[in-house]
């Protein structure tokens, strides 16, 4: 394997986490609702998942746990954010909170075991190709169904009536509401599928990235992830795009490191969260773009009147 | 069964200040469960937990001494959550707070003069502003984002302090530990009593005092509720919304700095890689179950201290794992948010005949 074609990969696999957790965040703000505790239901997808996978073997079942593990929290952000109207942005903050401190209490028994890892299905033929061959087609399943995610995220939001509605609550809930649209069964759904996502996102941290469980190891790849959505003024192709960026800003910290270059590893490891800031700022420069793609009843409360 | 929020005709004001009460009390039987589950005896761990702490002397100092960074952060916060503006990075600026804070002592430890520590603690207070300056100065420049901006300096902040106290500040006489000297008796907050509180805890009452004039008494209370619950209005009164977010970053990241320089000079005495279990985040919880009132804050910050306290009793009495305390802070923010509800709206709970079409 070359150097380019390992770092490609690498690239990948890096970028699968943010993906996932970001594409699911874009439903969630589509619909109007800001979950800030992706990072929570992030983490505990990853300890649950890493824990069902060493209990039966399967990594495919620690997928399916992780992803349960962030619609569980996803549901209590739901009900308190979306039944009780509580502010969405403390109430995503608590998420975040709950969801590393329940982690880092179940991870507890498992610090140092060795995991369980998810095997790559190769697709014949196509991974065989020269250079891209085993990047792109000698994946594990997780990384073709974060693709697929967003190939099918982008078509149900701008293509089918699913999408519409959804948008129609993200943007005028009141209009949505009047026209018999139930606001808040499409905000719960919503809110559902970005939990399941941020549970996948950590399993895939835990069960594909790095396959052990390491107390805070999603450390703010939760966080990229909301900045990504705002990144990509809520678009999937341009989600996409930025979590392959940032996927290889995150692994280039390891290739430097390998090359032995002269830099403090503290300040490598800066790099994406400068990252972060500098592509928020580049991008809320350009405040038309912002506003005419920002949801705009997004973390507004809604309390149907009657 | 079908749950409906019915809007009061005005605040409850009983509620306002139930709300907490109830909430803790969820937390506590929450809590009980929680123990329960983990094959504890609930009655023992919850008396381990959150009465035990409150026994002994010493222990009643250590309570004081974690409270102090708690409310110094989290009354710095309320200001800023009740003019809308998100400061989540408390845990960065009291970092930056304690790195700027501690040139003096590492850099020149012999300049040992009645100066030192007053010049310590204005640094300490700088160092915080700087850090909240920043996602101010994109906020209000570039219109950023300022939850994410602030939250990513959290990260880059402790960065540099690893970096700091692994390479250039590492004590040269330290052994290659990854810690810094230990500061001077010059360089240290006195001691309040015989033991581990130490002056601090007066500056976060100040902080608390102060503030609470501010809020109530003042015009600048006055234009910091107005801003934060209606803009608009905010505006047409000539207030600047820039201004209060460069006000509310300023001041919360002074008060976090205030609070990093404080717990490293008087009671780490020295930098190490870690210097806070979360200070910056549990204040935000705090600022949150104090309903974001000075006053307030004063008892939900000693109550969140005890949780620490609390967490670290039950690690060496029962063996459970000292993370249930973050397990139990974020199951109490969970429910202040929701409890908060009650004061806006009446919660009914029945069938759809009596709402017509739901929701």
């Amino acid at each position: 394997m070359g150097a380019f074609e390992a770092i490609l990969l690498t690239v990948i696999t890096a970028a699968t986490p943010l993906l996932l957790a970001a594409i699911g965040e874009l439903v969630v703000e589509r619909s109007g609702v800001l979950n800030l505790g992706v990072e929570g239901m992030m983490i505990l997808g990853a300890v649950m998942g890493f824990a069902a996978a060493q209990a039966t073997g399967s990594p495919y079942v620690g997928v399916l746990c992780a992803m349960l593990a962030g619609m569980v929290l996803a549901l209590l952000f739901g009900f308190l954010t979306i039944h009780l109207v509580a502010n969405q942005v403390a109430t995503g903050l608590a998420l975040t909170l709950l969801g590393l401190g329940l982690a880092g209490m179940i991870g507890e028994a498992f610090v140092g075991r060795p995991g369980v890892k998810l095997q790559a299905i190769e697709i014949p033929v196509l991974s065989d190709l020269p250079v891209v061959g085993r990047a792109l087609f000698g994946q594990d399943l997780v990384v073709y169904v974060s693709l697929a995610l967003v190939a099918a995220v982008s078509y149900v939001l701008f293509r089918t009536r699913a999408g519409l509605i959804i948008r129609a609550v993200g943007d005028n809930h009141g209009s949505a509401h009047a026209l018999g649209v139930s606001v808040r069964k499409v905000r719960y759904l919503a809110v559902l599928f970005g939990g399941a996502c941020a549970g996948l996102a950590g399993g895939y941290l835990s069960l594909a990235y790095t396959p052990q469980w390491v107390e805070g190891m999603t450390a703010g790849r939760g966080w990229i992830a909301l900045a990504l959505v705002v990144f990509a003024t809520w678009r999937p192709l341009r989600v996409l795009a930025g979590a392959y960026l940032f996927g290889a800003v995150g692994i280039l910290q390891f290739h430097a490191q390998a090359h032995g270059v002269g830099v403090p590893s503290q300040l490598l490891a800066a790099l994406p969260y400068a990252a972060t800031i500098a592509v928020l700022v580049i991008i809320s420069r350009n405040r038309i773009l912002t506003r005419i793609n920002t949801p705009a009843c997004l973390g507004k409360p809604f309390v149907p009147d009657r | 069964m079908r749950l409906e929020l019915e809007k009061r005709a005005e605040h409850s004001t009983a509620m306002a200040l139930l709300s907490p009460v109830i909430a803790l009390a969820l937390t506590l039987v929450s809590g009980a469960i929680l123990f329960a589950a983990l094959g504890e005896n609930p009655a023992e761990a919850l008396y381990v937990f959150f009465i035990e702490p409150l026994t002994a002397s010493w222990s009643l100092q250590e309570l004081v001494v974690k409270a102090t960074p708690l409310i110094l952060i989290g009354v710095g916060l309320a200001v800023c959550y009740l003019s809308n503006t998100w400061n989540i990075g408390g845990e960065g600026q009291f970092t930056a707070g304690a790195l700027a804070g501690s040139v003096l002592p590492i850099l020149f430890p012999d300049f040992q003069t009645p100066f030192t520590l007053p010049l310590m603690l204005l640094m300490g207070i700088a160092g915080g502003m700087a850090w909240a300056a920043i996602p101010a100065f994109l906020k209000v420049r570039f219109g950023t984002n300022e939850i994410l901006t602030s939250l990513m300096l959290v990260y880059i902040a402790l960065l540099l302090l690893d970096w700091l106290v692994r390479g250039p500040w590492r004590d040269p006489d330290g052994y290659n530990f990854p810690e810094s000297r230990i500061f001077s008796d010059a360089a240290s907050l006195p001691a309040l009593a015989d033991g581990r509180m130490h002056v601090g805890a007066i500056f976060a009452l100040i902080a608390v005092a102060a503030l609470a004039v501010v809020l109530m008494k003042s015009l600048k209370g006055f234009e910091i509720r107005v801003l934060g619950q209606a803009p608009r209005a905010g505006r047409f009164a000539g207030f600047s919304q820039n201004k209060m977010v460069w006000f509310a970053f300023l001041l919360s990241g002074g008060l976090a700095g205030l609070a990093g320089i404080s717990e490293v000079s008087g009671s780490i005495n020295q930098l190490t890689p870690v210097i806070s279990p979360g200070y910056g985040f549990t204040a935000i919880i705090v600022a949150f179950l104090g309903r974001l009132n000075p006053i307030g804050i004063l008892f939900s910050g000693l109550l969140l201290a005890l949780s620490y306290l609390g967490g670290e009793a039950a690690q060496v009495a029962l063996g459970i794992s000292d993370k249930t305390t973050r397990v139990f802070q974020g199951m109490l923010l969970f429910y202040v948010l929701a409890c908060d509800t009650l004061i806006l709206y009446r919660i009914r709970l029945g069938g759809p005949a009596a709402t017509g079409k739901g929701a």
